[in-house]
């Protein structure tokens, strides 16, 4: 057993980080908030890094990693808030032309809903009589389809990277609430040395370390029950995060003008993705009943 | 990443197993749990086998990846825990194996790993629990002995045991940190008196010890006089690391058992059931990689375990009573009955978020130690 990050999944990580910081720091995000409109340029920039191409095989065109690469490409993505229909056009990769490189833009009808519709070059999935919604996320144009709400099987692969996108969302709010509390002055102390606000940062680094592992387990393992709960910690880590980042900021918080409030309404977003955590909850509960019947596989691995 | 054992690893968890599957079925039963000197016998019984088929001391020298092994293959078996020789094993004997001499290690050593000896802890106090520091027992020199009055509690196995692990106040006038002393006591010694604690379970699993001008030679002191707090961190984060293994291998097969009982009973039809079973689930599994995780980073950093068992510890107390009442839910008007299974043990459960250091401690370590939040005025 060796449950850390190998040097080359370090690498990559990190590069993808400078990437990230190079391409689309704090002021591209206010930027893009004034102005939301899919950046193409940057898309391609992601295709040619292999962002999209990730796990498609070397002899197809792509880079021959696989689902743990993935994740921690997904993670850095969610912890700028990276804006786009990203896991629709990664899992469209190998299947839509152009996906892979960036050149085309993939949206994917989902549940009830669809993301940048609008922006997208193909949309996978019956989205004929679409409606707009005024979203909630400004960085997440929406759109509300006729069809069955969660019709079909969730793709579980949508699920796990949309988990590793919480994570980074719920490490960014981790980090920014840390800073606050350690600059921000009150009573002539910074607030992070009173325990009740020092306790809340306390508890959202330990949901970002649950969700960490339980996100790169369900990587390693594809296993669909890790998956679900890499899921659910993920969603909690990070909508809870966001909450919590928004109260240790205080009055600032609560303004349009800080970061903090669109770290909480785009992890509201991605909840209603890949059947959300209902379906994640049953799929577990059915886990143990499978395990009472004499499997035992809980903790095979 | 990689959960796969390396072939040393598959060998030793292979091997473990074998020996569990001759071993486990020559144990003698079970001791009723009110039973002080029948389940010392028992635990230095078990500690005895392990002796003798070369495992008694994995605890000290296996690699942290091969103590992770011994304690899920041992709690998958079935097998007892380490139960009265836990201070020996994991507390006093580490110590005495980091900062003890030459003498003091060939004394004491030996006889906590072939089962023949059982220690007990002497650390906190009526006034000084979360903050121990401001322990007040008190040691003074008398020519070869030290002279010890004061209280302890606590105190685990204290009837049973043969020494205790003590912290004495050697420098009232110091600063609290650096007039603290380490001692081994001999329990028998005259002036040490145990009254046992009954605890909200009903049961007594703690007692108070009493020390009335105890004499304790100088040559049973470790480590420096006054430089004992020091020794006794050496110890906490023996404690903080992988003591929790075993019961996380256990609460999954609990969270089985539920299901299977929510199943049974009907509790399953009401859908908060199984959605509550489903998120534990969850937790148990990110508790479980999170010990591994844990494991695979002391490995690497020289098997030291660090500041992240206390993220751990945080979650799993909390987890441990959310699982218990979460087994009251599934039993209904059972969960009054202490006859039942699960009852006892959502009343144990209540300790988890205060012993070894309570949630509130905890995130004073993890927001300032990790997060590097200044401390409080």
């Amino acid at each position: 057993m060796r449950f850390r990050l190998t040097e080359d999944q370090r690498a990559l990580r990190d590069g993808v980080r400078g990437m990230l910081a190079r391409r689309f720091g704090s002021e591209r995000l206010r930027a893009a908030v004034s102005r939301p409109a899919l950046d193409r340029a940057l898309w391609r920039e992601l295709g040619d890094a292999g962002f999209f191409a990730l796990r498609l095989p070397e002899a197809d065109g792509g880079v021959g990693l696989g689902l743990p690469e993935a994740v921690l490409a997904f993670e850095e993505a969610g912890r700028v808030l990276l804006p786009g229909p990203l896991v629709a056009t990664h899992l469209a990769a190998g299947s839509v032309p152009g996906a892979a490189s960036g050149e085309t833009v993939v949206a994917a009808v989902d549940g009830g809903l669809v993301e940048w519709l609008a922006e997208a070059d193909v949309v996978r999935g019956d989205a004929s009589g679409a409606v707009p919604l005024r979203s909630v996320d400004p960085l997440t144009p929406l759109h509300q389809v006729a069809g069955v709400p969660g019709a079909g099987v969730p793709d579980p692969v949508a699920a796990l990277l949309t988990a590793a996108e919480q994570l980074g969302t719920a490490t960014r709010a981790c980090e920014l609430a840390v800073q606050h509390a350690r600059t921000r002055e009150q009573f002539g102390q910074p607030i992070g040395a009173f325990q009740a606000v020092k306790h809340l940062c306390a508890e959202l680094l330990v949901r970002v370390e649950m969700a960490r592992v339980a996100v790169y387990a369900a990587a390693v393992t594809a296993d669909p029950a890790d998956i679900a709960a890499a899921r659910l910690l993920a969603d909690e880590a990070a909508v809870r995060g966001a909450r919590d980042c928004l109260q240790v900021h205080g009055g600032m918080g609560f303004t349009w003008e800080a970061e903090v409030h669109l770290l909480l309404k785009r992890a509201w977003v991605r909840t209603r993705r890949a059947g959300g955590s209902t379906e994640s909850e049953q799929i577990l509960a059915e886990d143990l009943l499978s395990e009472a019947g004499g499997q035992g596989s809980c903790l095979r691995r | 990443m990689d959960f796969s054992d390396s072939p040393q690893d598959e060998e030793f968890r292979a091997r473990l197993k074998e020996w569990l599957a001759k071993a486990l079925p020559t144990l003698p039963p079970k001791p009723p749990p009110d039973d002080w000197p029948a389940r010392r016998a028992y635990d230095l019984g078990w500690q005895r086998m392990l002796y003798d088929a070369g495992w008694a001391q994995v605890h000290w020298d296996a690699s942290p990846t091969e103590r992770l092994i011994f304690l899920e293959e041992t709690e998958k078996a079935g097998a007892p825990y380490v139960g009265a020789n836990f201070v020996g094993l994991l507390h006093a004997g580490p110590t005495i194996a980091a900062e003890g001499t030459p003498a003091q290690r060939a004394r004491w050593l030996p006889p906590i790993l072939r089962g023949e000896e059982v220690w007990c802890q002497g650390f906190s106090e009526p006034d000084a629990g979360s903050d121990l520091a401001a322990l007040r027992t008190r040691a003074w020199r008398d020519g070869d002995h030290y002279v010890v009055s004061g209280s302890k509690i606590w105190t685990s196995h204290a009837e049973v045991a043969d020494w205790c692990e003590l912290l004495v106040r050697t420098d009232a006038e110091a600063p609290r940190h650096r007039g603290i002393t380490w001692l081994a006591m001999p329990m028998d010694a005259p002036g040490v008196t145990v009254r046992p604690l009954r605890t909200l379970a009903g049961s007594a699993e703690f007692a108070e010890v009493f020390l009335d001008e105890v004499r304790v030679p100088v040559a049973h002191r470790v480590g420096e006089e006054n430089d004992g707090w020091r020794v006794t961190m050496v110890t906490l984060s023996f404690e903080r690391g992988t003591a929790f293994v075993g019961e996380v291998v256990a609460c999954r097969r609990v969270l089985v058992e539920l299901a299977r009982e929510a199943r049974r009973n009907g509790r399953w039809d009401d859908p908060g059931v199984p959605r509550r079973l489903g998120r534990l689930n969850a937790e148990f599994r990110a508790l479980w990689r999170l010990t591994q995780w844990n494991v695979s980073e002391a490995e690497a950093s020289g098997g030291v375990p660090g500041v992240g068992s206390s993220v751990f510890k945080l979650r799993y107390s909390h987890m441990r009573q959310e699982l218990y009442d979460t087994a009251a839910d599934v039993l209904g008007d059972g969960a009054l009955d202490l006859d039942r299974p699960w009852v006892l043990d959502r009343l144990s459960s209540l300790s988890y978020t205060i012993a070894a250091g309570t949630s509130q401690i905890q995130r004073n370590i993890v927001g300032e130690r990790i997060l590097g939040l200044p401390k409080g005025r």
